[in-house]
C-alpha cells in the first residue's frame, strides 16, 4: 500500500516534471561601473533597469525563470575579463549587460566570443564593437560613436563650425569618438586643427584647455565622458573659452552629466542621445518605476539604463521564443538578429548583421535656466534623426561577418 | 615671440602659470599630510577623503543655510577639523605606540567608508558648485587668459603655507609641537598638555585638507571620488619632499605641478605618470626625500 503510494507520488512528481520542461531558465549578469566616474551612466541604476525588464516580462510570462546579478568592474580592462570569465565558467551566466567603458567592453566581447556566450552592450560606446571587432556573440545596443559624431558632429559643422580641437580620453572610446567625428568634420568641409590626449579620469584640464585656446579653432570637441566631460566644461567656462569666441561640442553628454554641471554651466550644449526620460509618458512613467526599483531618487535615467531594460527584454522574448533547452550564444544572437525589436522605451527597431541595433537618435540642446520648468527638464528637441540614418552603413564598418 | 621645442614662448609660460596653480593644490594637501606625518608619526590615508568632506561640507553649507563660499572657507574646515578631532580621540590615539601600518590601514579604511557612504547618498557624477560672483571673470595676460579664481587660488595656498611653515618652525607654539614629537614625556614634564596638542594638530591638518576642498570645488567635479584621485599624487609629493619636512612639502607640490604641467604641453598621455616616475628616482637617490632628516 505505502509503496504504491509512494509509487503515485513519484509518478505525479515527474509529471509535473514533464510540464515543468517548458520552463525557461535564464542567468543575467549587469557588469557595470559601480563606484567610478561612469557609475552614474551606468551602474545601480542600470541593475534597477534590469530588475524592472526581468520583472515585466516574468509577469506576462510567469514560465520563464530569471536569476540576475551583479558586479563591479572598476573601468579595468583585467577585472572585467576575469569577472566575466568567473561568471561565464562558474557561475553559469548566459548573457552579461551593459558594461560602460569600451575598452573593458571590447575584451568582455572577446570573452563572450570565446565562451560562445552572449554580451549585450549598452554602456559603451566605441563603434569598433560593430567594425573591426566585431563577433557573432556580441550585440551593441544603445548608442555608439559615430552616431554621436554624425548627431553632434554634423549639427555643429553645419552651424558654421568648421575648425576643430580635439580633447580625448586616452583610450579606446576617445580614441574611437575622435576618428569618428574628425572623419565627419573633414567630410562635411571643415579641418581638424589640432588633438590632445589626456588620461582618463583627469582632474584638471587647463592646460589641456589652454592648448586648444591657443589653436584658436571654432570648436572644441571633447571627445571624452562621465567626471572627464564635466571637469572639461566646468573648466572650459572658468577661462572663458565660450565668451572668448569658440563653442564646446560635448560628444558625449547624458542627463547626469548636466544634472553634476548645473544649467547655468551647461546650457547651450549641443547633444545627441537615444532616449530621453523626459520626452513622452511612456518615458515619464518608467522613470517613476526606475525609481521604484532601487535607482536613487534625486538621479535621472540615461539612455543607458534603457538599453539595459530594452536589451534585456529582447533577449527574453529571443529565448522564450526558442523554448526551454541549453542555446549556445551564436544562435541565440543570430535569432535576437532575426526577430525586429519592439518595446516602450525604444519603439520598433532592428539589429543588424554586424550586431548593431538601429533606432532613432535624437539631437538636443541643453535648456537656459529660465526655460527649465521643474527638476529634471534639461533638453529640448532640435532634430529627429530617422534610424536608417543615424547608424554608420553597414558596409562601412570593416565588420568580419559582413560579406563584401 | 621664440619657440623652445617646437612651442611658442607664449604657450609655455602659460602652461608654467597653470602648473603653479596645480602646484598650489599639491602644496596645501601635501602640507597637511606632512604636518599629520611629521606631528604625530601617522600615514593619514583619509587626506583624500577629508579634501572631499571638506568639498561637500561647502556644497551643503551652500544649500541649507544659503552661505556662499567666503563662508564655507572658514566653516567647512572647522567642521571637518571637528570630525577629524573625534577620529582622533576615538581611533587614533591608540595606534601611536604601534608600527606605522596601522595608522595606514584605519586611516584607509576610514577613507573607503566616508568615500562610499558619499557616493551612496549623493551618486558619483557630481554637485554643481559655482565661481563665486566677486571671482569669476579674468584678465587676459598677454600670453594668456588667467581667470581670477585661479589666481586667487595661488595667493590663498602660497599664504596658508608660509603661514603653517612660519608657525611651525619659528613661533614657541610650534616649537612645543616638535619638541612633544621628539620627546613628548620631558615636554609633558614640563606641564605642557601634550595629547591636547596632538589632537589639535590632527584637527588643523584636517582642516588643511578641508580648506582646499572648498577651494577645489569651484573648478573642479565636487564628486565622491574627487579626493582617491588626487590622494595618490599628494603621497608622491609628501614622499619626494620628505615626509617630515614641512617646507620639503611645500617646494615640492609647487615645483612638480610646474613639472607636471611642462608633461601636458610636451608629452600629455605621461602627465599622470611623471611624478610617480620622478618619485622612483628620488627615492633611489635620496630615500629620505629632497628635505627629509634621516630617521
Amino acid at each position: 500500500m505505502k509503496k504504491s503510494i509512494g509509487l503515485a507520488a513519484l509518478a505525479a512528481v515527474l509529471a509535473c516534471g514533464g510540464a515543468n520542461a517548458q520552463q525557461v531558465n535564464v542567468k543575467i549578469g549587469v557588469l557595470s561601473d559601480m563606484s567610478s566616474l561612469y557609475a552614474d551612466i551606468g551602474g545601480p541604476g542600470s541593475v534597477a533597469a534590469a530588475k524592472l525588464a526581468i520583472a515585466d516580462f516574468t509577469k506576462d510570462h510567469p514560465n520563464v525563470k530569471v536569476e540576475m546579478i551583479s558586479g563591479d568592474h572598476q573601468n579595468k580592462p583585467d577585472i572585467g575579463t576575469q569577472i566575466a570569465n568567473q561568471w561565464f565558467d562558474t557561475d553559469k551566466v548566459d548573457m552579461i549587460i551593459d558594461v560602460p567603458n569600451s575598452g573593458v567592453a571590447l575584451a568582455v566581447s572577446q570573452v563572450a566570443a570565446q565562451k560562445n556566450k552572449i554580451f549585450i552592450v549598452s554602456g559603451a560606446a566605441a563603434s569598433t564593437l560593430t567594425g573591426e571587432k566585431c563577433n557573432a556573440n556580441t550585440v551593441h545596443w544603445t548608442y555608439d560613436t559615430w552616431m554621436l559624431a554624425n548627431g553632434t558632429g554634423k549639427a555643429m559643422v553645419k552651424t558654421g563650425g568648421d575648425t576643430w580641437f580635439f580633447l580625448t580620453a586616452d583610450y579606446a572610446f576617445g580614441h574611437a569618438l575622435e576618428a569618428d567625428t574628425a572623419a565627419v568634420v573633414e567630410k562635411n568641409g571643415g579641418k581638424v586643427l589640432g588633438k590632445v590626449r589626456h588620461p582618463l579620469n583627469t582632474n584638471d584640464f587647463s592646460s589641456f584647455l589652454l592648448q586648444a585656446q591657443a589653436s584658436k579653432a571654432k570648436v572644441i570637441g571633447l571627445a571624452n565622458a562621465g567626471g572627464d566631460t564635466i571637469n572639461s566644461i566646468k573648466q572650459a567656462a572658468e577661462f572663458g573659452i565660450v565668451k572668448g569666441g569658440q563653442s564646446l561640442a560635448g560628444l558625449l553628454v547624458f542627463a547626469s552629466d548636466v544634472a553634476a554641471l548645473g544649467l547655468p554651466t551647461a546650457q547651450g550644449l549641443v547633444l545627441t542621445e537615444t532616449w530621453y526620460w523626459d520626452a513622452n509618458d511612456a518615458n515619464r512613467d518608467w522613470t517613476k518605476r526606475w525609481h521604484a526599483a532601487g535607482a536613487a531618487a534625486a538621479k535621472y535615467p540615461t539612455m543607458i539604463h534603457a538599453g539595459v531594460y530594452s536589451g534585456i527584454t529582447h533577449y527574453l522574448k529571443t529565448r522564450l521564443a526558442m523554448g526551454a533547452g541549453e542555446h549556445d550564444g551564436k544562435s541565440v544572437v543570430a535569432k535576437m538578429k532575426s526577430m525586429p525589436t519592439d518595446d516602450p522605451l525604444f519603439g520598433k527597431g532592428e539589429i543588424r548583421a554586424d550586431g548593431r541595433v538601429i533606432h532613432p537618435a535624437y539631437l538636443f540642446e541643453v535648456k537656459k535656466p529660465s526655460e527649465s520648468k521643474y527638476p529634471g527638464d534639461f533638453y529640448k528637441l532640435r532634430a529627429t534623426i530617422p534610424a536608417n540614418e543615424a547608424f554608420r552603413p553597414l558596409n562601412e564598418g570593416k565588420c568580419p561577418l559582413v560579406s563584401g | 615671440m621664440f619657440e623652445i621645442f617646437g612651442i611658442p614662448s607664449q604657450a609655455l609660460f602659460g602652461q608654467l602659470l597653470i602648473g603653479l596653480i596645480n602646484g598650489s593644490f599639491y602644496a596645501l594637501l601635501s602640507l597637511g599630510l606632512a604636518v599629520i606625518f611629521g606631528m604625530l608619526n601617522i600615514i593619514n590615508f583619509s587626506h583624500g577623503a577629508q579634501y572631499m568632506m571638506g568639498a561637500f561640507a561647502a556644497y551643503l553649507i551652500l544649500q541649507y543655510s544659503g552661505l556662499g563660499y567666503w563662508a564655507a572657507l572658514i566653516v567647512a574646515p572647522i567642521l571637518v577639523g571637528i570630525t577629524g578631532i573625534i577620529v582622533e580621540r576615538f581611533f587614533l590615539q591608540w595606534l601611536y605606540k604601534l608600527d606605522h601600518l596601522y595608522g595606514l590601514l584605519l586611516t584607509f579604511g576610514l577613507a573607503l567608508i566616508i568615500e562610499g557612504v558619499a557616493r551612496n547618498y549623493f551618486g558619483s557624477a557630481g554637485l554643481p558648485y559655482t565661481v563665486p560672483e566677486s571671482l569669476q571673470g579674468g584678465r587676459n595676460l598677454g600670453f594668456m587668459f588667467l581667470p581670477n579664481y585661479r589666481a586667487w587660488v595661488i595667493v590663498a595656498s602660497l599664504t596658508i603655507c608660509i603661514g603653517t611653515w612660519f608657525v611651525i618652525e619659528r613661533t614657541r607654539l610650534g616649537a612645543y609641537l616638535r619638541a612633544a614629537t621628539e620627546n613628548p614625556t620631558l615636554v609633558r614634564a614640563f606641564g605642557i598638555n601634550v595629547p591636547r596638542m596632538i589632537t589639535l594638530t590632527y584637527g588643523f591638518g584636517v582642516a588643511l585638507a578641508a580648506f582646499a576642498g572648498v577651494m577645489a570645488a569651484p573648478i573642479y567635479n565636487v564628486s565622491p571620488q574627487m579626493g582617491s584621485e588626487l590622494i595618490i599624487v599628494v603621497f608622491a609629493v609628501v614622499v619626494i619632499g620628505g615626509m617630515g619636512s614641512i617646507l620639503g612639502a611645500i617646494v615640492t607640490g609647487f615645483g612638480l605641478g610646474v613639472v607636471e604641467g611642462l608633461t601636458k604641453v610636451f608629452f600629455p598621455e605621461a602627465s599622470n605618470t611623471v611624478i610617480f616616475v620622478i618619485m622612483a628616482i628620488v627615492l633611489l637617490v635620496r630615500p629620505a626625500g629632497l628635505f627629509g632628516r634621516r630617521a
